[in-house]
């Protein structure tokens, strides 16, 4: 709670050191996306499968492309996207601070006066938030592709039937609530991940457990976001 | 200077420091010993404001307070030179202060002056422990601090790192004329670096001399250390 609002302190003062967002950025975007794109379009893949054939031969092989995409782009995409996330990123950031508090790292910061929620946790947080709805687009973008694929291969639907539907249901109202949400969880994620290692005690004990609660602790924040958005936009 | 007034300091319902009380005078190097666990690294910890004492003062003298971590504790994501220059980059109110022909400047001069040239490239673990021990202190008196402590910073040293590294302790006091605080087990940090020394024992202050009455004309508790003895007024805290 307080390093979260010392770091919207220093955020909303516009005291941020840029380059350093530059290099978080890097980590959270380009890092990650493989592994996002991969898991955002797998879960898509599974889905057409499961579903295409069935409303084809029920006469619904018209809202196929709509499912998959209303799916991806409200809820499997920015779940997994951030799943994702929090398994590469999340982990990574808790045990690197984890392990800057058990060998000290973090005291001798505050000794030589310089603040290490400035310094650590404001360009992390800042390129989670920032970089976490590029991430959500392409590979929501990637998962409503192979979709596609997977539903004329699993049925005889056509990719032009497959993508109008797409386009039918899918508006811009979806795509806006996604990035907002995207916003939301790469702050969250960063935020918490940053606090559990951050707070950390003990020796290597101490970093295996804080990664272990920010893996934890973010799955469950972002299902409750998740739970609020839907109730706020979509209820 | 640096003068502890009646400090007291509780973790939970155990009392690790008991009314300690010390002054250390310009130039001067206090050297704290005791068991492990009876408060010596608190204390650094309370002056350098890690901690908050439940009660008591302290004043130092005024600017900065430096401290040498036991295990170095460097930035093992920066090279050395930005480790050095660290307070000097990411200090409001020093970062405009100099350029980065400045900083290198002054990067070699800390260098120079623990015996460390032109590793400003390299990352702490390319070091030795030895060599990571001089960069923090290289890094410890970027500011000119006046008050410099030293956490066990020979633990974990061979005998001949160990003497490189008292020599330095008593070169920076020398070069800073700060009053330093040294937390050691060891007796040669203790003569060489010295010239008070505070033993704890159960979170109070059971000696307080120079190292040669520790030496000569101590107490019980001085005696059992300096012989390093079993028996004697202090016993191993599993007892």
């Amino acid at each position: 709670m307080i390093q979260g609002l010392s770091t919207l302190k220093y955020i909303f003062t516009g005291q941020i050191n840029w380059k350093a967002v530059i290099e978080q950025s890097s980590r959270f975007g380009v890092s990650s996306l493989p592994i996002t794109i991969s898991i955002v379009s797998m879960t898509s893949i599974i889905v057409a499968m499961q579903v295409a054939g069935e409303m084809v031969k029920q006469g619904g092989g018209n809202y196929v492309g709509m499912m998959v995409a209303l799916l991806t782009v409200r809820e499997t995409g920015i779940i997994m996207s951030g799943f994702a996330i929090i398994s590469m990123i999340g982990s990574s950031l808790a045990s690197e601070l984890a392990t800057m508090r058990v060998t000290e790292q973090i005291d001798a910061m505050k000794v030589l006066s310089v603040d290490p929620i400035k310094y650590l946790f404001v360009p992390r947080v800042i390129a989670g938030t920032l970089m976490m709805p590029p991430v959500l687009i392409v590979a929501s973008t990637f998962g409503i592709l192979g979709g596609g694929l997977a539903s004329t291969m699993a049925s005889e639907l056509s990719y032009k039937a497959y993508f109008s539907s797409v386009w039918a249901g899918l508006y811009i109202y979806d795509i806006k609530v996604a990035i907002a949400k995207a916003f939301v969880y790469g702050f969250t994620i960063a935020l918490i991940s940053c606090t559990c290692g951050y707070i950390a005690k003990g020796g290597a004990k101490g970093v295996g457990l804080a990664t272990t609660k920010a893996v934890v602790w973010s799955f469950v924040a972002i299902v409750i976001w998740d739970l609020v958005f839907s109730i706020a936009f979509f209820f | 200077m640096i003068k502890v007034e009646h400090l007291v300091k509780s973790f939970y319902d155990k009392t690790v420091l008991k009314d300690i009380s010390f002054e250390v005078k310009d130039g001067e190097t206090l050297a704290i010993v005791g068991f492990s666990g009876s408060g010596k690294s608190t204390i650094l910890k309370i002056i350098c404001g890690l901690l908050e004492a439940d009660s008591g003062t302290i004043q130092t003298s005024e600017g900065d307070i430096a401290m040498v971590f036991q295990y170095s504790a460097l930035f093992d994501s920066l090279n050395i030179f930005d480790n050095i220059s660290f307070a000097l980059q990411e200090r409001k109110d020093l970062r405009k202060k100099y350029s980065q022909a400045d900083l290198e400047k002054i990067v070699e001069e800390k260098l120079k002056l623990v015996g460390l040239q032109g590793i400003e490239n390299k990352f702490p673990s390319e070091l030795s422990g030895g060599m990571q021990k001089r960069v923090s202190f290289a890094r410890a008196i970027v500011t000119n601090p006046k008050t410099i402590l030293y956490d066990e910073p020979t633990a974990g040293l061979d005998p001949i790192s160990s003497t490189l590294i008292e020599d330095y302790i008593v070169r920076l006091k020398e070069t800073t004329h700060a009053s330093s605080i040294v937390v050691t087990h060891q007796m040669s940090t203790i003569m060489r670096t010295a010239d008070q020394v505070l033993m704890l024992y159960d979170g109070k202050a059971v000696f307080q001399g120079t190292p040669q009455e520790m030496c000569n004309a101590g107490n019980d508790y001085t005696k059992q250390f300096v012989t390093s003895s079993l028996t004697g007024p202090m016993k191993m805290l599993t007892e």
